[in-house]
C-alpha cells in the first residue's frame, strides 16, 4: 500500500498553498485520503480522473488534489458531472458533497443522477450538519439533536441517505464511517469500478459543529461512536429490527448490473445515424 | 387577386389542425415561388382553446408578420367568426365551417359545415383541416393546386398521402357547391380528382 | 423543413437548432418549456445523427449546469429555454462568467413576470439578460429580428462564446420564435466557426487564467492532459481561490476587458434610410418588422425617419446612437416591455434629441400604425 508520504508527493498539489481549510479532527479529510488510496489501488492515470464538487466543507476537497478538478455552485455538483461524463465518457467521474449540498438544495439532482445509472461515483459525506456556514441543521440531521437554527431540538425527520438513493435507482450503494477506514477504500474501489451511478454514504463527524452543540465529545470519541454504531451488513442481515434500532448497516448495500445511461446514448447514435442514411441534408 | 400581398388567417380551436394547415399553405406559396411569412397564436391548451395561423403571401419582400386586414378568414368555431370578421377586408373572401359557427355574421360568408361533411366521408373530423385548404385554394386561387398537393404530402404522416389527397378534391368539390349554391358566382366545373 | 422536402420554410426556433449545428455545436442539455420547445425537440433528434449529444435534465438548474460540464469536456454547448427557466439559470450563468466557460442560452422571451402569459410575446427579459446574476460580470446579448437572423446569430452567439470565452444569450421573442418564413441558408462549409484557443504550452507551465494578448486565456478541456482546477470562487491565474485584493481585481477586471477589446466586433447594428434621417426608431426583435413596415408609411408621407436596429443588446452599442444624434430630432423606441432599451437610449442621448417610448405588456405585438401614429405625432 502507498505510504502517506508517498500520497501526499503523488496526488496533493504542490501549487497549491496549504493548510487546507478543514478543522483540527474533522472527518473529511480522512476520507479524502481513502479515496486517493483507492484510486492508487486502481493505477487510474490522473489524467482520467475528474473529481467535481458543489458547496460546503466537503465541496473544498477537489483544489487539493492533482486531477482536473471542478468546483461548483451549491447543490450542483452532479449535473455538471453528467454534461462533463457525457462529453467525455472515457473519464472516471467522481463527485464528493455534503448531506446538505446533496440532499437538500441537490436532492433534485440526486435522485435524478441515480434514476438515469450514468457511470459516476458520488461520495457523500453526511456529518449531520451543515459546517461550513456553522452548523445549521440539515436533512440528516437526527430528530431531537440540536443544531444552531433548531437549538430546542430538531422536529424534522431525517433522510436516511442510503434508502433514499436505493429507491431511487442508484445500482451501487455503499455506506461506511470514516472510522472504518480500510472498509471505505474497498467501497470506493468497488463504487469506482461499478458501471452505473453509484453512491458511497461515509456517516462522519462534525466536532466543531453538531459535535459540541449536541456534547458528542471530541472527535476521537465521535470516531469511537462510528465504532460502536455500525454494523456490518453480513451481521445486519440476521439481526432483528429491534436489534437494528440505532444502529448503523455498513457494506455493499445494493449492488445491481443496469444498462447505463452514456453506453445507451451511444446505442441512440447509432439508431439515429442508421436512420439519418439516405436522408437529404 | 391583384394586390401583391395577401394575408390570410386561418381561426378557430386547438385541436383542428389549423397551425398545420398554415405551414402548409405557406410551404405552398414557397413553391409557386412565393414569398410568405407564416405566424400563430394559441392558449396554452394544446386541446380546445382559441388557436389561429396567419399566412402572408407576397410577391415582394414581407415587413410586419402579423395580418391585420385580412384578405382571407377561415372560420372554424364560432368564436373565431365574432372575433375576426371585422378584420375582413372589403371584398375579401370569408369562409365559415357551419357544423360549429350557427351565427354567421355576413350573408356574403361562403357558408360550407366542412367538419362534419368531413365526417361523413372520413368517418373522422381529422381531415377537416386538410378539406379546408381544398376549400381555400378553390375559392381563393392564393396558391396552385399543384403545390398545395405536394406541400400536403410533404407535410402529413406517413402512409396517409393518399387519404389526405381525397381531402383536398373533396375540399375543392364542397367549394364548386357551395360557389353555385351562394351567389351564382361562375364556377369552373372540374371534377374532383379523388 | 418539412420531412421530406428541402424547400425552406423555417421556424424561428428552427433556425436556431439549424444555427447551432451549422456552429459546430455537439451538446445540448434543456427542459421543457413553451415558447422554446422545438429547439429541444429537433436537437433531440438532429444531435444523435451527427455524433452529438442531448439530455433532458430535471429542470433548468441542471440543464446550464450540464452544458457548463459539458463545455468543460470541449464541446460546444447551447441550451433553450424562457422566462422562468431563465430565471432558474442566473446562478450557474453567473458560475460560467466567472469561470470563463463558453455556452450559448437561447431565451425565447415570454410575457413575465412568474409563469406570465406562456404563449405570448414580450420583450421583457432584457435587463435580466444583463444583470440576472449576482454580481458584477459582463455578458453578450443578441437578439435576432427574422427567421434567418435566427440562423445567423446563433452561430455568431457559439463563435462569440468560444472566442471570448464567455456565455452568450440569444433573446428571442415568441414572434420570431414562432414565425415561419422563407429562408435561404448558406451551405455548411460557408459558415464560419470559430473554435476556443486551447494551450500548446506543456501541461507544466500551463495557467488555466493567465490571459494572452488577446486578453482571453487558452482553455484546455478536461481529459487533454492539462490537470487544473476550475472554481466559483474568485481565483488567480492558477485557477485557485484568491482573496488577495489584486488577484480579486484582476480576476474580475479581466472578465470585463476581454469584452471590452471585442466591444465593435460583438455590437451587430443595422442602419436602414439612416443616412438623411431626422427622427429614428431604435428597435430590434420582432419589432423591427413592425418598424421597418412604419417606415416605408412614414416615408412616403415625406416624414425623414430611419431605422437603428440593435443585433446586439450588450454590450450596448451605444456608438451606434451617438454616430447618429447631432442630426436626430427624435427617437422613438417601440418595445415589448415598459421601457427596458429606451433606458439605455436616454442615457446615451443625454438630452440632446427628444426620446419617446412605445410600450406594450399585454401579449400582442405593436402593429406598424401604432408606431407611425407615434411618430407623427412627434415629428408634429
Amino acid at each position: 500500500m502507498i505510504s502517506n508520504s508517498q500520497l501526499v508527493n503523488k496526488y496533493f498539489r504542490h501549487s497549491k498553498k496549504f493548510p487546507h481549510i478543514w478543522c483540527p479532527g474533522c472527518g473529511i479529510g480522512t476520507i479524502l485520503g481513502n479515496m486517493l488510496r483507492a484510486i492508487d489501488d486502481l493505477a487510474i492515470d490522473k489524467n482520467d480522473i475528474a473529481f467535481v464538487s458543489g458547496i460546503g466543507c466537503t465541496g473544498r476537497a477537489p483544489v487539493y488534489v492533482d486531477f482536473n478538478t471542478l468546483h461548483t455552485t451549491h447543490g450542483r455538483a452532479l449535473p455538471f458531472a453528467t454534461g462533463l461524463k457525457l462529453a467525455r465518457p472515457e473519464l472516471k467521474v467522481l463527485v464528493a458533497t455534503g448531506d446538505g449540498d446533496a440532499t437538500a438544495i441537490g436532492g433534485n439532482h440526486l435522485i435524478h443522477a441515480c434514476r438515469r445509472n450514468i457511470d459516476i461515483t458520488t461520495i457523500i459525506v453526511n456529518n449531520y450538519i451543515y459546517g461550513m456556514t456553522g452548523g445549521q441543521y440539515s436533512p440528516t440531521t437526527p430528530h431531537g439533536d440540536k443544531a444552531y437554527t433548531c437549538k430546542l431540538g430538531n422536529i424534522e425527520r431525517p433522510f436516511n441517505i442510503s434508502a433514499l438513493v436505493e429507491a431511487a435507482g442508484a445500482t451501487f450503494v455503499g455506506r461506511t464511517t470514516s472510522y472504518h477506514v480500510l472498509q471505505l477504500q474497498n467501497i470506493i474501489k468497488k463504487a469506482i469500478l461499478h458501471k452505473g451511478f453509484s453512491v458511497v454514504e461515509v456517516i462522519t463527524h462534525c466536532p466543531t459543529t453538531y459535535g459540541r452543540i449536541n456534547h458528542k465529545g471530541s472527535a476521537v470519541e465521535m470516531l469511537k461512536w462510528q465504532k460502536e454504531v455500525a454494523v456490518d451488513k453480513s451481521r445486519a442481515d440476521k439481526m432483528s429490527p429491534k436489534e437494528l434500532e440505532g444502529r448503523i448497516v455498513t457494506g455493499v448495500l445494493i449492488e445491481k448490473d443496469l444498462p447505463e445511461f452514456c453506453e445507451q446514448y451511444d446505442t441512440i447514435i447509432e439508431q439515429a445515424q442508421n436512420q439519418a442514411k439516405g436522408k437529404p441534408e | 387577386m391583384k394586390q401583391t400581398q395577401t394575408e390570410i388567417r386561418l381561426a378557430g380551436s386547438g385541436g383542428q389542425g389549423l397551425i398545420t394547415a398554415g405551414i402548409i399553405l405557406a410551404e405552398a406559396a414557397i413553391l409557386d415561388n412565393k414569398n410568405v411569412v407564416q405566424s400563430q397564436s394559441y392558449g396554452p391548451e394544446a386541446r380546445g382553446g382559441a388557436s389561429r395561423a396567419e399566412i402572408i403571401i407576397a410577391d415582394g419582400p414581407i415587413y410586419f408578420p402579423k395580418a391585420t386586414w385580412v384578405d382571407i378568414l377561415l372560420a372554424m368555431s364560432q368564436k373565431a367568426s365574432d372575433q375576426y370578421s371585422f378584420d375582413l377586408k372589403a371584398g375579401g373572401i370569408f369562409i365559415v365551417d357551419t357544423t360549429y359557427v350557427n351565427q354567421i355574421p355576413t350573408s356574403s360568408a361562403l357558408a360550407i359545415p366542412i367538419s362534419s361533411r368531413t365526417r361523413e366521408k372520413f368517418g373522422k373530423e381529422l381531415f377537416s383541416n386538410i378539406v379546408a385548404l381544398g376549400v381555400i385554394c378553390e375559392t381563393t386561387k392564393v396558391v396552385s393546386i399543384q403545390a398545395l398537393q405536394a406541400a400536403v404530402s410533404a407535410r402529413v404522416p406517413d402512409g396517409t398521402e393518399k387519404l389526405n389527397k381525397e381531402a383536398l378534391a373533396f375540399g375543392r368539390k364542397l367549394a364548386k357547391e357551395a360557389i353555385k349554391k351562394n351567389n351564382g358566382l361562375e364556377a369552373e366545373v372540374i371534377e374532383a380528382d379523388s | 423543413m418539412s420531412k421530406k422536402t428541402s424547400y425552406q420554410l423555417m421556424q424561428g426556433n428552427e433556425a436556431v437548432a439549424e444555427g447551432a449545428l451549422a456552429a459546430g455545436v455537439s451538446f445540448f442539455a434543456g427542459y421543457p418549456i413553451t415558447p422554446s420547445t422545438e429547439i429541444a425537440e429537433i436537437l433531440s433528434d438532429r444531435l444523435p445523427e451527427t455524433g452529438g449529444k442531448f439530455i433532458q435534465m430535471e429542470d433548468e438548474i441542471g440543464s446550464i449546469a450540464a452544458i457548463i460540464g459539458a463545455s468543460i469536456g470541449g464541446r460546444k454547448t447551447l441550451t433553450a429555454t424562457s422566462g422562468p427557466g431563465f430565471s432558474l439559470m442566473q446562478e450557474n450563468l453567473g458560475f460560467a462568467c466567472l469561470t470563463e466557460i463558453p455556452l450559448v442560452i437561447v431565451n425565447v422571451m415570454r410575457v413575465g413576470p412568474s409563469t406570465g402569459l406562456p404563449t405570448s410575446p414580450s420583450q421583457g427579459d432584457v435587463m435580466q439578460a444583463r444583470w440576472g446574476t449576482h454580481g458584477d460580470h459582463p455578458i453578450i446579448v443578441l437578439t435576432p429580428s427574422s427567421v434567418e437572423e435566427a440562423f445567423h446569430y446563433t452561430i455568431k452567439a457559439v463563435n462569440f462564446s468560444e472566442k471570448y470565452r464567455n456565455p452568450v444569450i440569444v433573446l428571442m421573442d415568441e414572434v420570431i420564435g414562432h414565425m415561419r418564413a422563407r429562408v435561404n441558408l448558406p451551405p455548411r462549409s460557408m459558415v464560419e466557426r470559430v473554435n476556443r484557443v486551447q494551450p500548446n504550452m506543456p501541461p507544466e507551465w500551463y495557467l488555466p487564467y493567465e490571459r494572452s494578448a488577446t486578453g482571453v486565456a487558452p482553455m484546455a478541456s478536461f481529459g487533454d492532459g492539462y490537470r487544473y482546477h476550475i472554481t466559483g470562487l474568485v481565483h488567480d491565474a492558477k485557477g485557485f481561490p484568491t482573496t488577495n485584493p489584486s488577484e480579486a481585481r484582476d480576476n474580475i477586471r479581466g472578465l470585463f476587458s476581454k469584452i471590452e477589446r471585442g466591444f465593435r466586433e460583438i455590437c451587430l447594428v443595422d442602419y436602414e434610410l439612416m443616412e438623411d434621417a431626422e427622427h429614428a426608431i431604435i428597435a430590434y426583435g420582432c419589432m423591427v418588422l413592425s418598424a421597418r413596415s412604419a417606415l416605408e408609411q412614414l416615408r412616403k408621407s415625406g416624414i425623414k425617419v430611419g431605422l437603428i436596429k440593435l443585433g446586439t443588446l450588450w454590450p450596448f452599442p451605444r456608438f451606434a446612437i451617438e454616430h447618429y444624434l447631432p442630426q436626430l430630432k427624435t427617437i422613438l423606441v417601440p418595445e415589448l416591455n415598459m421601457g427596458q432599451i429606451y433606458r439605455e437610449v436616454l442615457r446615451v442621448n443625454a438630452g440632446k434629441a427628444v426620446i419617446e417610448k412605445l410600450n406594450r405588456v399585454n401579449g400582442t405585438i405593436i402593429a406598424p400604425d401604432e408606431i407611425v401614429k407615434t411618430v407623427k405625432g412627434m415629428v408634429r
